[in-house]
């Protein structure tokens, strides 16, 4: 019996304007592009909600009504959802259809698509929660199953939404970890005891996600009918098969004319003609099935690039920079009680800002610069900086005026702790004046001095 | 293969060099005689001054170089005033134009007997003052005719061109079988101002000499970057090509955020005294330091010791500094109006006029480090691939294109 299983990573990151030195200090407002360029968040978030959203979300809503056995599972951004509320209701609404049906399962991730569990695991925690509130307010669900920005993974984190409670965790299924195991089951992490981690079918999932319009591929055109065989042939030695990709991929990344709604639409058909095949969610996959052995994530995974680490974000010395320079704010952000730096410092922490620095690629101008909206990871991190330093400046500023609110306080408290004084007796201001005379001379004549 | 030969007439060499123009036809002819090229290279001789051996010395180890030599006034970036100055003070034996246009046809008029005396395939001629000897040889020999575009009119002049020299490029332009330019910028400019067919032109972008760049040197302004003062370079002559004016707005601009900033002026020409007043003007005496002309060692000591290499240029049709920094390990941004930020990725591009962004990515580069890091390291990769070799074999194929 193979089931399938369908997971769509929604997201949109709040991409920084062009933000120069000169603005540190008079504009705080780091995310409000309006011009017509890829960096006008509101202008991204209604193209590709044209483009893919709502024309997607219209497609499974109706492919739910047709085959009973259907179901997906989504995992949203808060930032996203956020954009949604502000931008676009409707898009948002035709989501929370799509859950009603009670075959959409949500699971949950941090709000800010950060890599906070790399640096702060109070940050991630706090994210963590924020997010399961956020989907719990507009869909009415409590996630069961976690799935990590960009599928970052290893043990500890696997070990840490464990103590979270989660039932499962996804993970890209990288061939230098599975070795000669099959991702078409599920597995566990070596120090976890009930969480069962679910493996990316990278080959088909990626057949859909980047293949799927490259007439260069040998299997080009692929047809709903081909690849439902090709999962057909899993039926004997594997369980589930996980088809992990962006929501994008229909009609944003493969664009309409390249027929992928089509092939979508045609699929869960195919699919059901194989009496064994079924389809479920990651939650009823990890009740389903047993976990057959250890999967051992000692270092980092992600689903980025033919590298599958953590290069696509963190490796050249300005995106290490960048991130070691925002997490070193963390606890005056905090402690700031600020909403506004709260959250702009939040916003930051999202991913997709470091992944716009990245030079990995840059020369040879394959995806990371087809994702970029920056013509340079260079101009992408200049911004980046100078949003930091206007955030310091903020920091800084809510500081002083806190200390100052304090002194006010004080001032308040002693006046009224002079008034209720009794006086004093003369032999003593005698004294107190002596004193604070020579102290005047003193600090006179080191100022003569110097 | 069979063995080409060229008739070259090309410019000076370094160490006698004022500019790219004399770098780049040593670093191609010395990379297209590796190439199953052998040239006769024809250079222009000032009757004093001009160190004869130095040529043998320089080539002892390339036999496939032969040099014949000129005698004229003439060199790169010479202007008509330059040149009339220059007549003055040249011994009265000696027979010269009565102005530089003159002069030029009479170089023309002697790079026939050259033509005639020299055995070759194909003639290659460098920047508009041998253009009338390329066209000359070509009527001796009936041999095609390349000519290499280092700088046009326009780029020199800001856009207000010298109508006599403009002449002269269009002339030898069109006459030429084929056309050289040193970048896609400079190949828009000759499509676009002296109406040749897009086709006529074909892009070889200029290289480096890298074994030259890793010679370890003393380190140079020590007392200075001990003090924690940033040093922001300018190398370039002081003309109107080179946009100094903008890069002096632009360490004012930069200072208000950096105050710890030293900047670098290398160079000299026609605009240095107006340079020198436009930086007292400001308030920048202390803060701008004018290093004169400078090459060789010391100028890779500068390159060095800088923390930005900048290049304002107004229009640049390659900027041949940019790579030499960047082999020095020293970052860079360059214009956009330059031939280098074509071949380049890892280099901060300005438009030159544009002085508030060009001040936030110096401001950016002075006070971080993993940007700074970022770009020296990975421009330097960058530049490895920009070589002589890959434009000698480039000009290699244009000569047998037109031979066959």
């Amino acid at each position: 019996m193979a089931s399938i299983c369908f997971y769509f990573q929604v997201h949109q990151p709040y991409r920084i304007k062009k933000y120069r030195i000169f603005d540190v200090g008079h504009d705080h407002n780091y995310f409000n592009d309006h011009s017509d360029r890829d960096i006008n968040n509101e202008k991204i978030l209604h193209k590709v909600a044209r483009k893919c959203y709502l024309p997607a979300n219209k497609l499974l809503l109706e492919l739910l009504n047709k085959h009973p056995e259907f179901k997906i599972a989504y995992s949203f951004s808060g930032v996203f959802l956020e954009q949604l509320e502000t931008f676009s209701p409707e898009t948002l609404k035709s989501f929370q259809k799509l859950v009603k049906t009670g075959r959409v399962e949500v699971l949950d991730e941090t709000y800010y698509h950060s890599l906070a569990f790399l640096y702060s695991k109070k940050e991630f925690v706090r994210q963590v929660e924020l997010h399961r509130a956020k989907v719990k307010k507009l869909f009415g669900v409590t996630p069961k199953v976690f799935r990590n920005t960009e599928l970052v993974y290893n043990n500890e984190l696997a070990k840490f939404a464990e103590g979270m409670g989660y039932q499962a965790i996804l993970a890209e299924g990288a061939d230098h970890i599975l070795g000669w195991k099959s991702p078409n089951f599920l597995y566990r992490a070596p120090n976890a005891r009930k969480i069962k981690t679910l493996l990316k079918n990278y080959r088909l999932s990626d057949d859909i996600a980047f293949r799927f319009s490259s007439k260069s591929w040998s299997e080009w055109p692929l047809t709903a009918e081909k690849f439902a065989r090709w999962i057909d042939a899993v039926n004997g030695n594997g369980q589930v098969v996980n088809l992990f990709m962006d929501y994008e991929t229909f009609g944003e990344h493969q664009w309409e004319d390249t027929g992928i709604f089509d092939f979508m639409r045609a699929l869960p058909g195919e699919l059901l003609k194989h009496p064994d095949n079924d389809f479920v969610t990651p939650s009823e996959a990890a009740k389903r099935y047993d976990a057959v052995g250890e999967f051992d994530a000692h270092s980092f995974i992600s689903w980025a690039d033919i590298e599958r680490d953590l290069s696509a974000w963190l490796s050249n010395s300005m995106q290490n920079e960048a991130i070691g320079n925002l997490y070193a704010l963390e606890k005056e952000v905090l402690a700031s009680k600020d909403k506004s730096i709260v959250d702009d410092w939040s916003k930051l922490q999202t991913s997709d800002h470091f992944y716009y620095m990245c030079t990995k690629w840059f020369s040879d101008g394959d995806v990371h610069k087809y994702f970029n909206p920056y013509d340079t990871p260079y101009e992408a991190f200049i911004a980046y900086n100078n949003v930091l330093h206007d955030l310091r400046y903020r920091i800084e500023a809510a500081k002083k005026k806190k200390t100052h609110a304090k002194k006010l306080r004080g001032i308040k408290k002693k006046k009224t702790a002079i008034k209720r004084q009794k006086p004093v007796k003369p032999t003593k201001r005698k004294m107190i004046k002596k004193v604070s005379k020579k102290k005047v001379a003193k600090t006179k004549s080191k100022k003569r001095h110097a | 293969m069979k063995n080409i030969r060229v008739l070259m007439f090309g410019w000076e060499f370094p160490p006698h060099n004022s500019g790219g123009l004399g770098t780049a036809c040593y670093g191609l002819s010395k990379s297209l005689s590796r190439a199953n090229v052998s040239v006769i290279f024809v250079l222009p001789k000032k009757l004093d001054g001009f160190d004869h051996d130095f040529l043998k010395i320089i080539f002892a180890n390339i036999r496939n170089i032969k040099f014949r030599e000129m005698q004229t006034l003439i060199h790169p970036y010479i202007t008509p005033d330059v040149y009339d100055e220059y007549l003055r003070t040249a011994p009265e034996h000696e027979l010269y134009g009565l102005n530089l246009f003159d002069e030029v046809r009479r170089y023309g008029l002697q790079a026939r007997n050259i033509a005639r005396e020299e055995a070759h395939d194909v003639i290659h001629a460098h920047d508009w003052l041998s253009f009338r000897a390329g066209i000359e040889a070509r009527r001796v020999s009936g041999k095609p005719l390349i000519v290499h575009v280092h700088a046009t009119e326009f780029d020199r002049t800001g856009g207000h061109p010298n109508q006599y020299i403009y002449d002269e490029e269009r002339r030898g332009l069109h006459a030429a079988d084929c056309i050289v330019a040193v970048s896609q910028h400079t190949k828009n400019v000759i499509v676009e101002h002296y109406g040749i067919r897009q086709h006529k032109v074909v892009v070889v972008h200029n290289g480096i000499d890298h074994a030259e760049h890793r010679k370890a040197l003393p380190q140079a302004l020590t007392h200075i970057r001990a003090k924690g003062k940033k040093i922001v370079l300018f190398v370039g002559r002081l003309t109107i090509q080179k946009g100094p004016d903008y890069f002096v707005r632009v360490a004012k601009r930069v200072l208000e955020f950096e105050p710890n900033t030293l900047f670098v002026i290398s160079g000299s020409g026609d605009m240095e005294h107006q340079i020198i007043r436009q930086a007292a003007d400001l308030g920048l005496g202390e803060q701008i330091v004018f290093a004169g002309f400078v090459r060789d060692e010391e100028l890779m000591k500068l390159y060095r010791a800088a923390d930005l290499y900048v290049m304002t240029s107004v229009s640049e049709p390659f900027g041949l500094t940019a790579l030499e920094s960047l082999a020095n390990g020293t970052p860079i941004l360059v214009s956009k109006q330059s031939g280098v930020s074509e071949v380049l990725t890892h280099a901060l591009k300005s438009d030159f006029w544009d002085i508030d962004d060009m001040a936030d990515k110096i401001v950016n580069v002075l006070e971080s480090k993993g940007l700074h890091e970022t770009l020296a390291e990975l421009g330097a990769k960058d530049v490895e691939h920009v070589t002589w070799e890959s434009a000698a074999g480039k000009c290699a194929d244009i000569y047998r294109n037109h031979l066959a």
